[in-house]
């Protein structure tokens, strides 16, 4: 199974640890992630908030890019990218406008746009191209014991993703339960972190942050599995700022794959488990 | 005591701006709203909102310009979608939203005090120079020019990313920046045609 990959800015930043445990897991999987060449930023909330079609023509490029290297779909782990391109996808399908314009403007980089390769989400190639059987063949450490409460974020079911629920998606249910973990019944699943508030709008940003954490703990769940840099980065790095405004809610929470390489037995040094401000204690030592 | 306006009257609105707003992509259902209100009820950011998404509906299909620009709702929005799947009517909300935040961005037009049009503004001259971001360096930019006196109390999460070794202080970027800043000089509000 051969893959375009979008790793997006924030996989090569903030949330490296993604990156790093992803790779080796779909490794295992028998997943190739070839690297867009020269992939450039999939312009986030940012960009859509400035100029249309200039965010059209950015998630544009990178497909085209993609398109033009060899058939494949493409995988974007980050949640924002893989709203980001599907829009993208959506618009340029659909609008015939920004879609001449589009491009016109790849025609400045001798680019073609032709829409053939889909854009995916690592959870949706695990649980429908790979399958929850192959992975509960790969678990030698199964995660028994540990209550993991599965957190999707917003931008992944809403409003462009095809294999999963809006409200309650199951992808990531399904998985920490092949791994052996106890799954906890999780209504938030996929409320709003806050996304960037957390630093712009702190009041109302964090507030969002601390109500996933606060669920998660009254649940009794020891860890967050989480989909998403910017979720991961929001529930794992205002502990104190959060303690202080509204009492403390201290769950660690790590990338799904992290917990898949630990199930699957690979050295803990290659999942960048290290980077977490909260560590994830339990997890270490359960496995 | 001073008197102030409480209610919107015809003198308060621009005519044809509403026709503006549903004329840009995703925005076409606008004119369909039955002012229900399960969009404000399913946004996580309401409470902080001085307009409910409804009442942004509501000004924005009633011409009143000034009034859907310089609210608070259009940039707490963090384009969840949530209201989005959730309208009876199908209205693309968040997408409203977007094309009221592009709007106000090229008339500069929004709220003083408020950091996060900022933001994206940093951001947007980033990916034309770089093509990337790099997260660490957009963040201290931000707060350089918005509250330099937060940069100074995040010490601590400064501190926890040296120690996590997330810290990514070199400017992340493409190969073919240049062509990528082209590219985008051509397409820039190619749409612009439906743009009040
Ligand atoms: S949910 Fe839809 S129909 Fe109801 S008030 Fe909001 S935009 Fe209007
Ligand atoms: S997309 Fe924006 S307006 Fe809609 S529910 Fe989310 S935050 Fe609220």
């Amino acid at each position: 199974m051969r893959y375009h990959y979008f790793p997006g800015c924030s996989l090569k930043g903030l949330g490296r640890a993604y990156d790093e445990s992803l790779r080796p897991v779909m490794e295992r999987l028998g997943v190739e992630l070839a690297e867009i060449d020269d992939w450039n930023c999939c312009g986030a909330t940012a960009y859509m908030s400035t100029d249309h079609c200039n965010a059209c023509a950015l998630g544009a490029r990178n497909i085209a890019i993609a398109e033009s290297s060899g058939p494949g779909d493409i995988v974007a782990p980050c949640n924002a990218c893989y709203l980001a391109l599907n829009k993208t996808r959506n618009c340029l399908a659909g609008d015939s406008a920004t879609r001449a314009a589009v491009q016109k403007a790849l025609a400045v980089a001798k680019l073609t746009y032709t829409g053939t390769a889909a854009v995916r989400h690592p959870l949706e190639v695990l649980v429908y191209d790979v399958g929850i059987n192959v992975i509960k063949r790969n678990v030698v450490r199964p995660l028994k014991d540990l209550k993991i409460a599965p957190y999707y974020g917003c931008q992944l079911v809403r409003p462009h993703c095809s294999f999963d629920d809006q409200w309650n998606p199951t992808a990531m249910d399904r998985i920490l339960t092949a791994l052996g973990a106890r799954v906890v019944d999780f209504p938030l699943k996929t409320r709003c972190c806050g996304g960037s508030l957390t630093g712009t709008a702190p009041e109302a940003g964090l507030r969002l942050t601390h109500i996933i954490l606060g669920e998660a703990q009254r649940r009794g769940a020891d860890l967050i599995a989480t989909i998403c840099p910017l979720c991961q980065f929001n529930l794992d790095s205002y502990h104190d700022q959060i303690a202080r405004r509204w009492g403390p809610a201290r769950i660690p929470a790590v990338y799904i794959t992290q917990l898949m390489g630990m199930a699957f037995g690979l050295p803990t040094e290659q999942l960048g488990l290290k980077r977490n401000f909260l560590p994830a204690d339990k997890l270490l030592a359960a496995t | 005591m001073e008197l102030g306006q409480k209610i919107k009257c015809e003198a308060d609105r621009t005519a044809g701006f509403g026709k503006a707003i549903a004329a840009m992509p995703g925005c076409e259902r606008l004119g369909s709203c039955i002012q229900c209100g399960a969009c404000s009820g399913a946004c996580p950011l309401s409470i902080y909102m001085d307009q409910s998404p409804r009442q942004v509906i509501a000004l924005v299909r009633g011409d009143f310009k000034k009034q859907a620009l310089s609210c608070n709702t259009i940039w707490l929005c963090s384009s969840c979608y949530a209201c989005t799947v959730q309208c009876p009517r199908e209205i693309g909300i968040t997408d409203i939203m977007y094309a009221l935040k592009q709007c106000a961005m090229s008339e500069r037009a929004y709220p003083a005090g408020l950091s996060i049009p900022i933001l994206a503004r940093q951001f947007v001259r980033m990916v034309v120079r770089r093509g990337r971001i790099t997260e660490t360096r957009l963040v201290m930019r931000f707060f350089l020019q918005t509250n330099w006196k937060a940069a100074i109390s995040s010490w601590r999460l400064g501190l926890n990313l040296i120690r996590t070794r997330r810290f990514g202080i070199r400017q992340q970027h493409i190969k073919q920046h240049l062509e990528l800043a082209a590219m985008l000089a051509q397409a820039k509000n190619a749409n612009a045609g439906g743009s009040p």
